[in-house]
C-alpha cells in the first residue's frame, strides 16, 4: 500500500531506486564481490589495476584496485555497509533522542520543559564539527564512537520540530475530546499526539542520513572517523586522494557513490514531505 | 443520585482571567488580564437545555470548556450532580467525564486524523471498560456502519460532527456541552445535526449547555437562553420570552440581525456599531454602554454597572432600563 503513492512521486521513486540499489548491494556484499575487502595481494604486482581490465593472476577488477591491489568495487560495497550503517545509526540515535526531549518539553509544561528547551538551544549553539573534531580526538576513533559522536551531536534539530509539533497538537480539539472521554496523558501523547507529530520526523530523518553519512565521511577524510583497513566511503577518498592524477577512479568512485546516496535520501526526504500528509493521501 | 426536579449543574460567579503577557523579556509589568468569563453564574435542570449565546469574543466558548476542566478557572464553582467539579482529584474527574461530554465546533480539528472511526469511537469504551458497540453507535447518529472503517478525511462535515456526536454518546453521559456544533457546517446540513441532537436528547434524557453565536439556531433547541456579553451574562429567560419580549437592548440587536423568512414582513433592523471592545480593557460602567442604541442611555450606564436582576420572575437582564425595552 505505502509502495505505489511513494512510487507515483517522481523524485520519490528515483530516491528509492538509488536506495535499494545500494541497498541490495550492502547486504549482499559477499555475493557481489570478491568478499575480502581488506586483503593485500602481492601489492606491487597487483596495485593500480585500471577500471574494468584484469590483473597478473587474471582477476577482473571493474573499478581497478587501490594503492594496495585491494579491489575497489569490493571495498566500496562493504565500505557502503560502514558508511550507510553509520548513517543510519546515528540518525536513528538523534530521532530517539529528539523525540523523548522534544515531546518531554512540549507536552509537560513547567520547569521541566524549560530546562530541556535551555539545553537544546546550547546544544545547538555548538559548532558540530568543532564538537565532532574534539570528541573525536580526546578517543581513540572508532567506528562505535562515531555513530555515538553524530547521533547526540544531531538530536537538537528534531527536538525543537517535535516540541513545536506536540505544543500545537495538544491544543487541537481532538486531544481534547480524548482528555474529555477520561485518556490518560500517556496515552493522549502516544495515540493522538506524537503519531500525528512523526510525518516531519521521518522527513528530518531522512535528509539527516544523508548528512550524517558527509559528516562520517569528512571526519574518516580527516582520519577521524573510522579507521582503516575498514572501508568507508570517507577513509577511501582520503586514501585515492593522493592519487588523483594517476589513479582517479580510487577516490572518484566512492564521491559518486556518496553523492548519490545523500541525493537520494534528499529525494526521499522531499517526497515522503508532501505524500505523509493523510489529509491528501487519496 | 439527584432527585428528580432537582439541578443537574449550576455553575456560580465563574471566572476566568487569562493574565496578560510581561513586556520586556518577562521582567516588566505585565499587560492587563483578559477578563474572558467575568462572574458567570447559572443552572440547568435535567433534560433541559440553556442555550448561551454571544458573539466571538464574548466568552461563552471559555465557560463551556471550563466546566469540564478542559481549562483551569480563575475562581468560581462548577457543581455537577452536587460535586464540586474544580475540586476532584484525577481519578475522580475521570470518573465524572462519563458523565459530561462535550461536541466541538470545528468538524475538521476534533477527529484524530490518523484514527479510523472505528478507533476513534472504540477509545472511550475501552478507557472505562465499557461494553457499548461501535455499530450501535454509529446507528444512533444515523451513520451506516461501513463508516467504522473510514478515516476522518474521508467524510464529509456533517458526518464527521455525526462522529463527534457518537463519541461523546459513547461513554452514556448525563450532559453534554454542545459547543457550536452546527456553526462550520451547511445550512443544509445544520438543520439535520440539530434535530439528531434534539432527537438524541429526547431518548437519552439528555442535558445541553447550547453554545451558539445566533439566536436563530437556539431557538428551536433551547429552553432557556443566557446572552453573553464581554464575559458577563447579560440577560437570561426562558426562550419564549426572550424572544418575545428581549430586555437588553443587546439582546434585542441580535433578535433583529435573524433573517426573516417572509419578505413581506416590515421589520427595523439594529445595527450596531463598531467591535467589542477588548476584554482586557473592558469600559467602565455598562460594559455595552460604547454600542448601546437604547434612547434612554445616560450617564449612570457609564458609570454604574448594572447588576443582573429579576425583571418578571424568571426573566434576569442587566440593564438599567430593562424595564422599558426599546
Amino acid at each position: 500500500m505505502t509502495r505505489p503513492w511513494l512510487l507515483r512521486d517522481r523524485r520519490g521513486a528515483f530516491g528509492v531506486l538509488i536506495l535499494i540499489v545500494f541497498v541490495a548491494c550492502a547486504i549482499a556484499a559477499p555475493l557481489v564481490t570478491n568478499g575480502e575487502p581488506t586483503v593485500q595481494r602481492d601489492i606491487v604486482a597487483t596495485r593500480f589495476v585500471p577500471p574494468l581490465s584484469r590483473d597478473v593472476n587474471g582477476v577482473f577488477h571493474p573499478i581497478g584496485t587501490d594503492r594496495f591491489g585491494r579491489d575497489v568495487w569490493t571495498r566500496l560495497v562493504y565500505g557502503a555497509r560502514v558508511s550507510m550503517g553509520v548513517g543510519v545509526l546515528a540518525v536513528l540515535v538523534a530521532v530517539i533522542l529528539g523525540v523523548v526531549v522534544g515531546a518531554l518539553a512540549g507536552y509537560w509544561r513547567g520547569p521541566l520543559s524549560v530546562a530541556l528547551l535551555a539545553l537544546t538551544d546550547f546544544a545547538l549553539a555548538l559548532p558540530r564539527v568543532v564538537l565532532l573534531l574534539l570528541l573525536a580526538a580526546l578517543w581513540q576513533p572508532s567506528t562505535l564512537l562515531v555513530v555515538a559522536v553524530l547521533g547526540l551531536t544531531g538530536w537538537m534539530g528534531i527536538a525543537r520540530l517535535v516540541h513545536g509539533e506536540v505544543r500545537s497538537l495538544a491544543a487541537r480539539p481532538f486531544v481534547e475530546g480524548a482528555v474529555a472521554v477520561g485518556a490518560r496523558r500517556l496515552r493522549i501523547l502516544a495515540r493522538h499526539i506524537l503519531p500525528n507529530a512523526l510525518t516531519p520526523v521521518i522527513v528530518a530523518a531522512a535528509l539527516g542520513v544523508g548528512n550524517a553519512i558527509v559528516l562520517e565521511a569528512g571526519l574518516s577524510y580527516l582520519g577521524l572517523g573510522v579507521q582503516a583497513p575498514t572501508p568507508s566511503w570517507g577513509n577511501m577518498i582520503t586514501s585515492g586522494s593522493d592519487t588523483l592524477v594517476n589513479a582517479p577512479w580510487v577516490a572518484i568512485a566512492p564521491g559518486v557513490a556518496l553523492v548519490l546516496v545523500v541525493v537520494a535520501c534528499t529525494l526521499l526526504g522531499d517526497a515522503l514531505r508532501d505524500v505523509l500528509d493523510p489529509n491528501v493521501r487519496g | 443520585m439527584t432527585a428528580p426536579g432537582s439541578l443537574l449543574v449550576e455553575v456560580r460567579d465563574l471566572v476566568k482571567h487569562y493574565p496578560g503577557e510581561r513586556s520586556w523579556f518577562g521582567l516588566g509589568a505585565p499587560r492587563a488580564a483578559v477578563r474572558a468569563v467575568d462572574g458567570v453564574s447559572f443552572t440547568i435542570a435535567p433534560g433541559r437545555t440553556l442555550g448561551l449565546v454571544g458573539e466571538s469574543g464574548s466568552g461563552k466558548t471559555t465557560v463551556g470548556r471550563t466546566m469540564l476542566r478542559l481549562q483551569e478557572p480563575t475562581s468560581g464553582k462548577v457543581l455537577f450532580e452536587g460535586n464540586d467539579v474544580f475540586g476532584l482529584d484525577a481519578a475522580r474527574l475521570r470518573a465524572l467525564r462519563r458523565k459530561m461530554q462535550i461536541v466541538f465546533q470545528d468538524p475538521y480539528s476534533s477527529l484524530n486524523p490518523r484514527m479510523t472511526v472505528e478507533e476513534t469511537l472504540r477509545e472511550p469504551l475501552e478507557i472505562h471498560r465499557l461494553n457499548g458497540a461501535v455499530s450501535a453507535l454509529l446507528d444512533e447518529v444515523g451513520l451506516d456502519a461501513a463508516f467504522a472503517k473510514r478515516y476522518p478525511h474521508e467524510l464529509s462535515g456533517g458526518q464527521r460532527q455525526r462522529v463527534g456526536i457518537a463519541r461523546a454518546l459513547s461513554v452514556e453521559p448525563r450532559f453534554i456541552v454542545c459547543d457550536e456544533p452546527v456553526s462550520a457546517l451547511d445550512v443544509s446540513v445544520q438543520a439535520q445535526v440539530l434535530n439528531l441532537l434534539a432527537d438524541l436528547q429526547a431518548k437519552r434524557r439528555l442535558t445541553y449547555l447550547f453554545i451558539a453565536h445566533d439566536l436563530a439556531v437556539v431557538r428551536h433547541i433551547a429552553d432557556d437562553v443566557a446572552v453573553m456579553y464581554l464575559g458577563k451574562i447579560v440577560e437570561h429567560a426562558p426562550a419564549a420570552e426572550i424572544y418575545a419580549q428581549p430586555r437588553h437592548p443587546y439582546t434585542t440587536a441580535l433578535l433583529s440581525a435573524v433573517p426573516e423568512p417572509n419578505p413581506r414582513a416590515s421589520k427595523q433592523r439594529i445595527v450596531l456599531t463598531g467591535d467589542m471592545p477588548s476584554p482586557a480593557h473592558p469600559p467602565p460602567g455598562c460594559p455595552f454602554h460604547p454600542r448601546c442604541p437604547h434612547p434612554k442611555k445616560s450617564e449612570r450606564c457609564r458609570t454604574e454597572p448594572p447588576p443582573l436582576r429579576p425583571i418578571t420572575p424568571g426573566h434576569l437582564a442587566a440593564c438599567h432600563y430593562a424595564e422599558e425595552p426599546m
